[in-house]
């Protein structure tokens, strides 16, 4: 049975000039102790989801239909009361600004313990030996605990916000660009110690991220977002080796690598639409190199065009290898 | 790529494009102030002012007869014995002590608490905006000596300042703006507006415009300013809230040379022993009391709405 | 290194002064943010600048701009020092050859300009053309970088215009009087993944079209490899490594060339990669101590390195500079 399954999800931002289409029609599902990918460009509608799923919107975000089913209990309907009770305990979450989320004048290891108080009903020894074991998981050495925020670098923030949302151990952990704001080599020791931790509690996890090398190396399936659609979801070796949209196959081809030979890069004509008025029909059309007058008209359709492969498009790109 | 040279591209004039632009931005500002609702009232009350302003040379040389109705030297011999008289349909407010149509006084009054506020905000402003970017550029020993200044100027007991300078000058209205223009911008205004004009100078486009090759005054003048000219405005309206407040208070006390204010008429009042007794003979002190509070109110509510335009934060979604 | 280069850097140190105790005035200690520099950058070349953030990377490229002073060292412009540049007419003559692209694209354009006040402002400030002249070059330069047709643009604000198109507008100042060399920091690493391409194939047009050189300054080892003719790679302001891009991404000699290399990830979920050496986390460089940089992190360190001095860039093959005692030895050896 999947742990998530999120059904036809759409919403939208009110604003002075109009609704703002953030996510439409966004479905998708996750098993227990799978690794979900989400990539896509600023403004594509990843972390909108991220925040739907934790109902942790802003004032002027409605969500007008679908369902967002977690453990067979729709997050949609649940009241705040309830939602919080699921937030942390079940759903926890690290933010790219997570590490500028702690209170600078506590004790970060208090921080840790005081957040696994208010949903377990642990004594206080219990929590420290709890947050001291969690620290070791990601690294830190437990004497940091007792250190202020400041103390901190950012790597080690950041780290110190996983072991926080490891504390409660959810079942899910949707991770929005964790590590976007720090270094190469800090990034690649964070993400070793996700995936560890991952594997050791079999916790499932939703990463999300602009970066595709980042995703390659965390997701095992991935979804690509492109102006609020998924518009290609597969298991990750898929994606990268048998792109089947044109958005997914232009954005591998967007990045240089630092192995393999040097190729030119592949530059994608105008920019991402305005999803006040997004574009009719597909969403990806007026950057489409393939775009015929049907994908103007009709939006198309997440078909399946392999096992497990998952496109949103007239004109899939079949397999040219 | 078309096939046009780019000399063919600049089809509208410079001057014509810049016309439009800023006939956009107002449109634009002015619909943020719109919405703010308060502005528009603020602004509404100032027009009521100007307008009593405006009519009070016409009603002199038409209806009010000028050695009756003149707001100093007038005087009404119909009422002789009876002033301060009560409010009655030759005088809409009553008469003063000594025989004058409060009404005129109060209308003729607008022109110099107009004249006080406007002069004073204006000179603060300017003094406030041009040390507050020079300091905040420049730094070092400029910084630490203006700085220091209005530190002094802060802490200085101002109306003590006057009463001493009164015994040397007459503190005619044009003084007293410019001395209060000087005080506040030498003072609280300059450090508001420095450390706004250090948020600017750390901007990148502020390292892009020396390496575009502009020089600091270049600097100061196109990028600093124009960025922090949005408070300095809001700064002005406050400012000019508080000046008026001032000259009222100075009036009150008879610290001016002055012949005739909201502050004069209230101090005319007390002189010849009529706050005392409340609830009588409230058209003298009333009228002039209202219309200080009133204007004071109004700038302060166009200053309000000015803040909506000007402080993104306030203007979400 | 080459001696007959369109920029060459020789020797150039930057230190910031930081006051270590609150209500101490005398006892200063320094931050050595860029610590004996040396390199060269050849006309029409992409020299690249690599390293993590506080590698004085940024530092570098705003002392070659005269944004900041040296305190040592020099930066000589086809062989004139720029140092007894301070002001005036020298000065403004140094702006038309070397110019910058900034990082946030938008941050770098003040909000109250349109495109044409911003894309002028080096023309209006140089005063050497007329109002004509000035539109006329504004339009060309806005047609290079690509935001044409240039009358749809020229009177936008910034907040009216995406990201990819305000660094567009950031580069035609940079180009609007034909530098011969550009300071690009980190000119892609704002913007969007679908954006990124197209700006650096711009800024390589461009360099095609116009001649001019770039140090570009990046975190990327990967746009690095992609832009540049020759890499420098900087810790704590020191070049450890510089070689061509091929060469230093390929075959690295130096251990935190070698690390930074390890941990970049690999957008191929079939590969694996082997984790980097590199132990402990950058500190920052205040008054550190002669030994190697790069010593406290090192795999490969031994007694020798902490004994002696920080070492100097050896070229190891044609080119190819390392400063590691260790890599010196093994090749030697």
């Amino acid at each position: 049975m999947a742990l998530l399954t999120v059904q036809d999800l759409t919403m939208h931002y009110r604003t002075k000039l109009g609704g703002v289409h953030a996510v439409d029609g966004v479905s998708f599902a996750m098993a227990e102790g799978e690794a979900i990918g989400l990539v896509g460009e600023s403004g594509c509608g990843k972390t909108s989801v991220a925040m739907a799923l934790l109902r942790l919107l802003p004032d002027n975000a409605q969500i007008l239909g679908g369902e967002i089913l977690f453990e067979g209990r729709d997050l949609v309907k649940l009241s705040e009361h309830e939602m919080r009770k699921v937030r942390w305990r079940s759903i926890s979450m690290v933010f790219q600004a997570a590490m500028n989320s702690l209170n600078p004048v506590y004790r970060v290891g208090q921080q840790i313990i005081e957040a696994i108080q208010q949903h377990l009903s642990v004594s206080e020894r219990e929590a420290r030996s709890r947050v001291a074991e969690h620290y070791n998981l990601v690294g830190l050495d437990p004497k940091l605990m007792d250190r202020y925020p400041h103390e901190y670098s950012g790597g080690m923030k950041q780290r110190a916000v996983i072991a926080m949302a490891l504390a409660c151990s959810p079942k899910l952990i949707i991770a929005d660009e964790p590590t976007t704001a720090l270094d190469v080599i800090v990034q690649d020791r964070i993400l070793r110690r996700i995936n560890e931790v991952r594997a050791e509690f079999n916790m499932a996890m939703m990463y999300i991220s602009h970066d595709i090398a980042v995703i390659a190396e965390v997701a095992e399936r991935i979804g690509v977002m492109y102006a609020g659609w998924i518009v290609e979801m597969a298991d990750t070796v898929s994606v990268f080796k048998h792109p089947a949209h044109p958005y997914t196959i232009a954005l591998m081809s967007a990045f240089p690598s630092i192995k393999g030979d040097k190729r030119v890069l592949a530059q994608l004509p105008g920019e991402p639409p305005n999803l006040l008025a997004p574009p009719s029909g597909c969403r990806f059309h007026p950057r489409c190199p393939h775009a015929t007058a049907e994908c103007v008209d009709e939006a198309p359709r997440l078909e399946e065009i392999d096992k497990g492969h998952f496109v949103s498009c007239w004109h899939p790109q079949r397999r040219s290898q | 790529m078309t096939d046009r040279t780019p000399a063919q591209y600049a089809i509208t004039p410079l001057w014509k494009m810049r016309l439009r632009l800023l006939a956009r931005t107002s449109r634009q500002n002015w619909s943020l102030f719109w919405e703010s609702r308060i502005g528009p009232v603020g602004l509404l009350i100032i027009g009521l002012f100007l307008l009593a302003m405006v009519a009070h040379p016409i009603l002199i040389s038409t209806v009010w007869e000028p050695r009756v109705y003149d707001p100093v030297m007038g005087f009404d011999r119909a009422l002789i014995g009876r002033h301060p008289a009560p409010p009655s349909w030759s005088h809409p407010l009553g008469t003063d002590p000594i025989g004058r149509d409060v009404l005129s006084q109060l209308m003729w009054s607008a022109r110099s608490a107009f004249a006080l506020g406007v002069t004073a905000a204006v000179i603060s402003v300017v003094i406030g905006t041009l040390i507050g970017a020079v300091c905040a550029y420049f730094g070092g020993v400029v910084d630490v000596v203006f700085m220091r200044l209005a530190d002094l100027v802060m802490l200085f007991p101002f109306i003590a300042l006057l009463m001493v300078l009164r015994s040397v000058l007459p503190l005619t209205l044009i003084r007293l703006a410019l001395i209060l223009g000087a005080l506040s911008g030498l003072g609280g205004i300059t450090i508001v507006l420095k450390s706004q004009a250090l948020t600017v100078k750390v901007k990148p486009y502020i390292e892009a415009a020396r390496v575009a090759g502009g020089g600091s005054w270049h600097i100061i003048r196109r990028h600093i300013i124009p960025n922090i000219m949005p408070l300095t405005f809001l700064y002005m309206m406050f400012n000019v809230t508080a000046a008026i407040f001032t000259e009222a208070v100075l009036s009150f006390f008879g610290f001016l040379d002055i012949r005739m204010s909201w502050g004069v008429m209230i101090n005319t009042a007390q002189q010849a022993g009529y706050l005392g007794a409340f609830g009588h003979y409230w058209w003298l002190w009333a009228p002039a009391g209202a219309a200080i509070t009133l204007l004071c109110f109004a700038f302060y509510l166009v200053g309000r709405g000015l803040d909506a335009v000007v402080n993104p934060r306030l203007r979400r979604r | 290194m080459s001696e007959n280069g369109l920029l060459t850097v020789a020797g150039l140190s930057k230190l910031f002064p930081v006051k270590k105790r609150t209500y101490s005035l005398r006892v200063r200690n320094f931050i050595h943010a860029v610590d004996g520099l040396s390199f060269s950058v050849e006309r029409g070349e992409v020299f690249g600048l690599v390293g993590e953030s506080g590698c004085g990377k940024t530092t570098t490229g705003k002392l070659i701009v005269k944004l900041l002073d040296p305190t040592a060292g020099a930066v000589l412009l086809g062989g004139e020092n720029t140092a007894s540049i301070r002001r005036g007419k020298p000065l403004r003559a140094f702006r038309r050859r070397v110019q910058m692209i900034f990082q946030d694209p938008y941050e770098s354009l003040n909000p109250r300009f349109t495109v044409f006040d911003t894309v002028a402002e080096p023309l209006v400030v140089q005063n050497r053309h007329s109002v004509a002249e000035r539109e006329r070059a504004v339009a060309e330069i806005l047609v290079a970088v690509g935001l044409a047709p240039p009358e749809t643009f020229m009177f936008r604000f910034p907040h009216e215009l995406s990201g990819g198109q305000r660094q567009r507008v950031s580069i035609a100042r940079a180009m609007v009087i034909h530098p011969d060399f550009v300071a690009a920091d980190e000119p892609t690493s704002m913007l969007d993944v679908s954006i990124r391409a197209g700006i650096m194939e711009l800024l390589l047009g461009l360099r095609a079209d116009l001649g001019v050189s770039y140090l570009y300054i990046t975190h990327d080892l990967a746009v690095a490899r992609y832009m540049c003719n020759r890499i420098g790679v900087m810790y704590l302001g020191k070049i450890v490594e510089l070689g061509p891009a091929e060469e230093v991404v390929q075959n690295s000699l130096h251990p935190y060339t070698q690390a930074l290399i390890a941990s970049v990830p690999v957008p191929d979920p079939t590969y694996h990669r082997q984790p980097g050496e590199i132990k402990g986390d950058v500190a920052a460089p205040i008054d550190p101590p002669a030994r190697c940089r790069f010593y406290p992190r090192c795999p490969r360190g031994d007694k020798q390195c902490e004994e002696v001095s920080h070492p100097p860039l050896d070229e190891l093959q044609p080119g190819h500079f390392v400063a590691c005692y260790k890599a010196s030895a093994q090749s030697r050896g």
